[in-house]
């Protein structure tokens, strides 16, 4: 049948990039524990220096990154859906700022960064969903995809000025999470990852439940009724599993810009509008793009490391200028 | 699933005493209307005079002010929308897709009434797929994106959808708004052929003569309430015209449907709101 075989266009590509990104995730790093040093531990070997760099550091962050991908890839694809917008993106319009101000203000206030960090996230990440949302629904705003972005810019620009403004005032928060606040999945654990992972599934969980019927809504709220779902209710789901997955993902990596928008971008190309099967490629390209990232991130300034969020936006800013400057906007 | 046209039960939908109101203006006042079922009813009326109001009403996207739509005896408000879904169909005017969503594609949202979390797709929707593909003339397109098809041809593409949806009672707001003649039978003829097939079919339309030659009733509507309801032929007069426009009309008989042709010929020089009934003279035959 086509429509496999549409799927199948996508799922190969994005399944075989993720592999390769992944075993290099594994072999390669910024120290001096080269390929050939960690491929003998991944064959189970190795000297000490070598299994414990491989499995102790490599091993979880590539797996943090594999988490992060998944969560950033699915709620572009969602987010997009729910704004029809190609260029709403978690990090764009301000979800990311607003989860990371959240925990920012959380620490400065005294709370310890991995327990409380995924929840106080999830609540900024829905603050700063609503707000972008309701700004592009206002009238006149909705027919112009670009406003969407000025206004989540905006927010976005806001949220990151008062994050600053907090840390300056407490040296020792700064400290804390210089590096959290642009965005990395260096030196992440097992523990960071399990103190997140519910929140990321619970969000998986509503994204996969919510996607009929918010692909039914790219229709329009009619067509959607007249199918027999309740609009508002499909879009509270859908910025629920949005602010789940994005506050998940920036309490573990810190604001990680563009994954959202690249991914469904690619996706697209790969296997066409439909949300469903955007989903499912997502879910291996979301991965795939920030292992590449993180892994790329690793080798360019060697034997320092550049942070995720500055590379995905290496990654992302030319796509974006891509898509605002194709002769016309794809309509969602 | 059955086919619609066993059942033998026709399901009825009615209002009664039915306003619906944009904000605090009525734009539909205490109506009482009633669909036949297996036939095709056609709702006209001059602009703004409530025709996709009262469609959206019967098709709940809008909650009535006062009064109810009843399906089979029940308030439709009170039916969970998605089995509403499964009974009445809807495809509203200028309906929008995203870019490279293919026909096929489109028709088979139709099917998500009748699936959930539990009952994915099975051979049924596939079929129904393929049966609504076939009624639209649209199996060599199936695989087409929707931008790269005609007017006629993507307007035959949601009906699709709507028809996938295998409901029994199936409207249509101004199906036919901007295409050419041509596209306008495609889309007639098929309705026709769905009403043969025991569907209850409700349109908007804003031609009259279009309204009398493919309708078996019809509803005219001048500012949110009936001003005559029957048999296009029995209904349609130079008062009904005149009531509804306000234009002095000559109609004449369709030499080879029979059906009633309307013939405008001037404005009226006092327009007249009075209320025509359903007893006004027959047209010629």
């Amino acid at each position: 049948m086509t429509l496999r075989k549409t799927l199948l266009r996508g799922l190969l590509p994005a399944s075989g990039v993720l592999l390769v990104v992944a075993v290099a995730g594994l072999l390669v790093g910024a120290g001096d524990i080269g390929p050939a040093r960690a491929a003998e531990v991944v064959l189970g070997g190795g000297d000490a220096d070598a299994r414990f760099t491989v499995l102790e550091l490599r091993l979880p962050r590539t797996v943090v990154a594999i988490a992060v991908g998944v969560a950033l890839g699915v709620a572009g694809a969602v987010l997009q859906a729910t704004a029809r917008n190609p260029l709403a993106e978690p990090g764009l319009l301000g979800v990311s700022a607003g989860a990371s101000f959240a925990v920012v203000l959380a620490i400065v206030l005294g709370a310890s960064a991995t327990t409380v960090a995924p929840y106080v996230a999830v609540l900024g990440a829905a603050a700063g969903c609503l707000l972008a949302l309701g700004a592009a629904r206002l009238r006149g705003a909705g027919d112009d995809p670009v406003r969407l972005v000025l206004a989540g810019a905006a927010f976005s620009g806001l949220m990151g000025a008062a994050s600053s403004v907090l840390l300056l005032a407490n040296q020792r928060a700064a400290d804390e999470i210089r590096f959290w606040t642009v965005g990395s999945v260096a030196g992440r654990d097992t523990d960071d990852l399990l103190a997140v992972l519910p929140v990321l599934l619970l969000g998986l969980v509503v994204a996969v439940a919510v996607s009929p019927a918010l692909s039914a809504l790219t229709l329009g709220d009619d067509v959607a009724t007249g199918l027999g779902h309740r609009p508002r209710r499909v879009r509270a789901a859908a910025v629920t599993s949005v602010a789940l997955l994005v506050g998940g993902a920036t309490a573990i990596a810190g604001p990680v810009a563009f994954v959202g928008l690249v991914v469904p971008f690619v996706a697209r190309a790969l296997v066409g509008p439909d949300l469903r099967r955007l989903l499912a490629v997502s879910v291996l390209l979301g991965p795939a793009v920030v292992l590449l990232a993180d892994v790329v991130s690793r080798l360019v300034v060697r034997p320092y490391e550049m942070p995720l969020g500055v590379m995905t936006a290496l990654f992302g800013a030319p796509v974006l200028v891509a898509v605002v400057r194709s002769s016309r906007l794809p309509a969602l | 699933m059955k086919p619609v046209n066993t059942m033998t039960e026709a399901r009825r939908l009615e209002t009664a005493s039915l306003t619906l109101a944009h904000g605090h203006t009525p734009v539909v006042r205490e109506l009482d209307v009633e669909l036949p079922p297996h036939r095709v009813t056609a709702i006209v009326g001059p602009n703004g005079c409530g025709k996709s109001t009262l469609l959206s009403g019967l098709a709940r996207l809008l909650a009535p002010r006062e009064g109810a739509v009843l399906l089979n005896g029940r308030e439709l408000a009170s039916i969970s929308t998605r089995e509403v879904a499964r009974t009445v169909g809807l495809l509203p005017q200028s309906a929008t897709a995203p870019d490279g969503l293919t026909v096929r594609d489109l028709v088979r949202y139709g099917r998500q009434p009748h699936q959930g979390l539990l009952r994915q797709w099975s051979k049924a929707d596939a079929e129904a797929v393929e049966a609504a593909l076939d009624a639209a003339d649209l199996r060599e397109l199936a695989d087409r994106r929707l931008e790269t098809l005609s007017g006629g041809q993507r307007q035959r593409a949601w009906i699709a959808m709507a028809v996938a949806q295998d409901t029994e009672i199936l409207m249509l707001d101004e199906p036919t708004s901007a295409l050419d003649i041509g596209h306008q039978l495609e889309v007639l003829e098929m309705v026709r052929g769905l009403a043969a097939r025991g569907r209850t079919v409700v349109l908007v339309l804003h031609d009259l003569t279009t309204a009398c030659r493919y309708a078996d009733h019809m509803l005219a509507l001048s500012d949110g309430r009936i001003v005559a309801q029957g048999a296009p032929a029995e209904i349609m007069t130079p008062d009904l015209v005149r009531a509804l426009y306000g234009v002095e009309s000559t109609i004449l008989t369709d030499p080879v449907h029979g059906t009633p042709v309307v013939c405008p010929t001037a404005l009226a020089v006092a327009p007249e709101p009075a209320s025509v009934t359903s007893e006004a003279v027959p047209a010629a035959t």
